[in-house]
């Protein structure tokens, strides 16, 4: 049985806390990694990163995909989506087919 | 292409044809997972890219919802309605197979038995747009969860059709060339000693005939 982590401003994962997941605040960029690898390292199934923080993560979060487990998933904040979300479908597809036939719009 | 490099005998060359069965067959095969994986690949990605469209749009109205609330409450009022949550959320991971990709399954598992016993707060110090978000945000929870399930399972199948892929352009382009050159370059060397040795067989032929008859030449009187 594990649990699942919500990373993120705090503005925007607050509510997160009330539905019982845990959540971890992390308002400045620069104290991210730290954070995340403290969750990644956690016994956690899913990790919910809000895309606001996503290109700072992203070597590490590029590490976790290869595992089974966690699973880490970008979702917007109350600072709106910057489209890192489905960037990483994206690469998926690109890698799978060779060239992106489902996102290409 | 490169021949390989070995003895030019016929035990190689029956070991050579087995490897190249072996491999034909290996070909084959992980071609046909190469093409069942790209399919469902294909299903599990549509099916994601719409998911995600419904997360994003949910979440953006559950963040409007709570931007809302934080305006007509104080930021210390909400704090305490929330981050005190009652309810928590255990995640029941286990595997599918798929093509000899695992990917995973979630299932949740709340504390309290009922599932949408979820506001932790009385009702008299907490604005209605906050019970909008935090039921809304419960609401989304499940397709959430479909989401990362989907996209692990993304991620896992790209990487394999990925590696898939090479092993096949290699036994297309690299092994089965190499190995069937390999057996054409011994099959021929074998021929052409065949032929060398009846070639030499017919020389010694003639020089004993050609013996013989100056044998009979210089002994007329020999029977």
């Amino acid at each position: 049985m594990v649990k699942i982590a919500v990373l993120g401003d705090t503005e925007s994962i607050k509510g997160f806390a009330a539905v019982g997941l845990d959540i971890y605040p992390c308002d400045k960029d620069s104290d991210a990694e730290e954070i995340f690898s403290k969750v990644v390292t956690a016994d956690y199934g899913i990790i919910y990163v809000t895309e606001r923080l996503v290109p700072t993560l992203k070597r590490q979060i590029d590490k976790t995909d290869k595992q089974l487990t966690p699973s880490v998933v970008p979702i917007v904040g109350v600072s709106g989506n910057n489209g890192t979300g489905t960037a990483a479908l994206k690469a998926a597809v690109e890698k799978a087919v060779g060239s992106d036939i489902i996102f290409n719009k | 292409m490169a021949v390989l490099n070995v003895n030019t005998t016929r035990m190689e060359l029956t070991r050579l044809k087995k490897q190249l069965s072996t491999a034909l067959k290996g070909h084959k095969l992980l071609k046909d997972k190469r093409d069942e994986l790209m399919r469902q690949f294909l299903d599990m990605i549509r099916e994601t890219k719409t998911l995600r469209e419904q997360v994003e749009e949910g979440l953006n109205t559950v963040n409007s919802d709570f931007v809302l609330a934080s305006s007509v409450m104080s930021k210390e009022a909400l704090d305490t309605a929330l981050l005190a949550p009652k309810q928590e959320v255990y995640l029941e991971q286990s595997t599918r197979n798929v093509m000899s990709v695992d990917i995973p399954i979630y299932h949740i598992n709340t504390r309290t038995a009922e599932e949408s016993d979820i506001f932790s707060y009385g009702f008299a110090s907490t604005s209605f747009e906050l019970d909008d978000a935090v039921s809304g945000l419960s609401e989304l929870l499940p397709l959430m969860l479909e989401l990362a399930e989907k996209e692990k399972s993304v991620k896992l199948m790209a990487d394999d059709i990925e590696k898939t892929r090479r092993r096949v352009n290699a036994l297309e382009h690299v092994l089965i060339p190499r190995y069937q050159e390999t057996i054409h370059f011994i099959s021929m060397k074998l021929e052409e000693n065949e032929r060398s040795s009846r070639a030499r067989l017919m020389k010694v032929k003639d020089m004993m005939i050609e013996q013989q008859i100056e044998y009979k030449h210089t002994h007329p009187d020999a029977v």
